[in-house]
């Protein structure tokens, strides 16, 4: 029933002049070029030279807004060099990125590995290949490819790459101090900076150091106010620490991202003041996982185990997707729900599965062993 | 710095799970007898991409925009999906256009009715929507049919789908094809007047440039069993060959040579050249036909996880209707052999219908005009 509440009845305008829709590219002019770059494209689709800008600018449009549309865009740029085995070296790379995007982890590794055994000094390649790994679990193979970074990528990239993997297998405070060290260097690039200070952040959490914490999301927004992935970051540790308040202003226009829109329900759930926007909120998310769900999506299944689990009150489903989730990557976000879900649904399996990881890998994380119940 | 920029951009697409969701277009068919009425909603943002509705350019698409290019979106949308029933293309029109809201946007609604030439068992749907344009695009089918609905998702991977009766698990595939090939050989009378202008002389025996009745049923049984075997055995051979793409024949030169080989076996009842040897007929002329089964059976598809079951369904599906056709003439045609009805009438009569009606399919296939549709206009 509740899919029905974004299906109005169709119903006829009432005159030509009613404006039915934004297009994304109103008011963004990077748009507006992709665009025209993808019309020149069409009328030469072969050309690599053409379609490598086109995808580049639709990855950097799907990031920045969070919408998979121009993974769509990218993906049909890409459509001669899609299938074929012998693509040029930056074709692989790019699919490698949307596979990986679409959550076809395996995919990506394949052909990264590929790309990586034939050109050792591809360094996009290597820092794509690592952070797959990192989402995988797979962390001294991702440390690995963040060494050999070192030298073909700008310092603070390679410190950051290595920061991720470390910072989840024992080695979080070397990881946040070499974090910090280079950071007090200026000269990155601000996209570089913003990157950094987002992990600096969420390592500062996860090692139980709020102000920290706090300090670094600040430093991070003022550098790009929005980045959906900071902002989804900032507003769950305002969430950990008891802030719902907080984490309207941040959100308040992101209503049409499903990832943050999911955060901004959670906090006016808290919030007595706002039940009147909670129950619309809610009802909208329910409709969006019920799409994502039709088309066949599984790249929601963390988001909509969190739905489940804190908004719709089903721990059982909720344990379903957090365990399907699990299956396919191993972010400390993954963990953390699949914890909190194998908890209300008292699913012993799960938590020992949750324990063994944590204790195999070194993994820091207060707020996840608060979720276990245990000491820290 | 460009290089530094995308470096990040990579690095943190893999972390997030992506905000609303990719492009989706929903599209309910309810099939009655031969009947269609559909529902196409697309997003308005998907159709800008593919025509560029925003006519003045300034980032917002109104109403007016969209209606004035009503018949482009038909034109477009309708160009890539097509339906069709017992191997015949069903035609959809728009009827209506309004618009809708769903979950990631405005969408254009096309309410659609049409009609199929046929009400086969099963309804094949081939959506393109979007293609090579957006590969990550699904069409959601809502496929209502007896007050039952039934979802399919179409995507980039998998645009073909066959409906109605259940195509899920290998059995219910293969039962679904083999009535596919019985509704195929009843209601394709190309099939069933060749075979019958072969069956009708069978109750008798050519002796001395005239006809007499056969002795014994047997006898004719014998007949009968020959000329249909001899057909069944050519036209699997050449709808295998064909469904499996080994060799493959104009479609034009396959149904306008089935209309000749209706017009000649007919012909044969009335100026006897081949008695005897009919069964030789059915084989030669049976080959031809294979290629026609072959025809409808690539309008529907054939699934490529099950393709030697489908096609084996299939091809039992036409032996079985036509073994029915066999066992409902042979009796009726056995008692009535030695009356003048049935040989002036029946035989002669009959044959002479048969060869009009197959002459006339002739020219309307081999030069592409209608002589059924300008009588009936008169």
């Amino acid at each position: 029933m509740l899919a029905l509440v974004a299906q109005a009845k169709p119903f006829v305008p009432a005159d030509d002049d009613v404006v039915l829709e934004r297009l994304p590219e109103m008011g963004d002019p990077a748009l507006v070029e992709l665009k025209r770059m993808r019309a020149a494209l069409m009328a030469n689709p072969r050309d690599l030279d053409i379609a490598v800008p086109v995808v580049r600018r639709a990855l950097d449009a799907a990031r920045r807004l969070g919408d998979p549309r121009f993974l769509g865009q990218a993906q049909s740029a890409l459509a001669p060099w899609w299938q074929s085995d012998d693509a040029p070296p930056v074709a692989i790379l790019l699919r490698a990125t949307l596979e990986q995007s679409a959550h076809d982890f395996a995919v990506s590794l394949r052909d990264l590995d590929r790309l990586l055994a034939a050109h050792p000094q591809m360094a996009q390649a290597r820092l794509t290949r690592a952070t797959v790994l990192t989402v995988l679990g797979r962390y001294d193979a991702a440390r690995r490819d963040c060494a050999t970074l070192a030298g073909i990528a700008a310092p603070l990239v390679v410190i950051g790459c290595e920061a991720a993997p470390a910072s989840l297998s024992g080695d979080a405070g070397p990881a946040y101090d070499a974090l910090m060290q280079s950071l007090a260097y200026a000269g990155a690039d601000a996209a570089v900076r913003e990157w950094a200070l987002t992990l600096a952040a969420e390592i500062a959490a996860r090692r139980g150091e709020p102000a920290a914490a706090e300090r670094h999301f600040r430093a991070a927004l003022a550098l790009d106010p929005r980045d959906p992935y900071l902002k989804a970051a900032y507003a769950d540790f305002l969430l950990d620490r008891g802030r719902p308040r907080d984490v309207l202003p941040l959100l308040r226009d992101d209503t049409r991202n499903d990832m943050l829109l999911l955060r901004l329900a959670l906090a006016e759930q808290r919030l007595p003041d706002r039940r009147d926007a909670f129950a619309a909120h809610r009802a909208e998310l329910a409709a969006r996982f019920d799409a994502a769900r039709r088309r066949g999506d599984s790249m929601h299944r963390r988001e909509e185990a969190r739905f489940r689990l804190a908004i719709g009150n089903d721990p059982r489903e909720a344990l379903a997707l957090a365990r399907a989730n699990w299956a396919v990557q191993r972010e400390p976000a993954d963990l953390r729900i699949l914890v909190e879900a194998a908890r209300s649904a008292r699913d012993a399996d799960s938590l020992a599965l949750a324990r063994d990881w944590i204790r195999g890998h070194h993994l820091e994380d207060a707020t996840l062993m608060a979720a276990l119940g245990e000491p820290r | 710095m460009k290089r530094a920029v995308l470096l990040i951009a990579c690095a943190l697409l893999a972390a997030p799970a992506f905000g609303h969701k990719a492009s989706d277009a929903y599209l309910t068919i309810e099939r009655d007898g031969r009947a269609l009425h559909g529902q196409w909603d697309i997003a308005l943002r998907d159709l800008d991409n593919a025509l560029g509705l925003d006519a003045n350019g300034d980032g917002q698409i109104t109403w007016g925009e969209v209606r004035t290019r009503e018949v482009d979106i038909a034109g477009y949308a309708l160009a890539r999906l097509a339906v069709s029933s017992g191997g015949e293309r069903c035609h959809l029109v728009p009827s209506a256009w309004l618009i809708d809201t769903h979950t990631d946007g405005v969408y254009a609604v096309m309410t659609l009715d049409g009609a199929c030439g046929q009400a086969g068992p099963t309804l094949a749907i081939d959506y393109r929507l979007f293609d090579g344009l957006d590969p990550q695009h699904r069409g959601l089918l809502n496929f209502v049919e007896h007050g039952e609905s039934r979802s399919v998702v179409f995507s980039a991977e998998s645009p073909h789908r066959v409906l109605g009766g259940d195509s899920d698990g290998p059995l219910a595939q293969f039962a679904t094809y083999m009535n596919e090939g019985v509704f195929h050989i009843w209601t394709g009378f190309d099939h069933i007047l060749f075979l019958l202008s072969l069956l009708l002389p069978a109750v008798l025996v050519r002796q001395a440039r005239a006809w007499r009745s056969a002795d014994s049923f047997r006898d004719a049984f014998v007949d009968v069993a020959k000329v249909v075997t001899a057909f069944t055995l050519a036209h699997s051979i050449t709808l295998t060959l064909a469904a499996l793409s080994i060799v493959v024949l104009p479609s034009r030169l396959v149904e306008s040579g089935i209309a000749l080989s209706v017009v000649l076996a007919a012909l044969n009842n009335l100026f006897p050249v081949v008695a005897d040897g009919r069964w030789i007929v059915a084989f030669g002329f049976g080959l031809l036909h294979g290629f026609g089964f072959a025809g409808a059976l690539h309008d529907l598809g054939l699934p490529t996880g099950s393709l030697a079951l489908s096609l084996a369904g299939f091809n039992l599906g036409v032996e079985a209707g036509q073994l029915a056709i066999v066992m409902l003439f042979l009796p009726f045609a056995f008692a009535l052999r030695s009356t003048w009805a049935y040989r002036r009438m029946v035989v002669a009569g009959g044959s002479a219908a048969i060869v009009t009606v197959a002459a006339a399919w002739f020219v309307e296939r081999a030069f592409d005009v209608g002589v059924f549709g300008a009588l009936a206009a008169r």
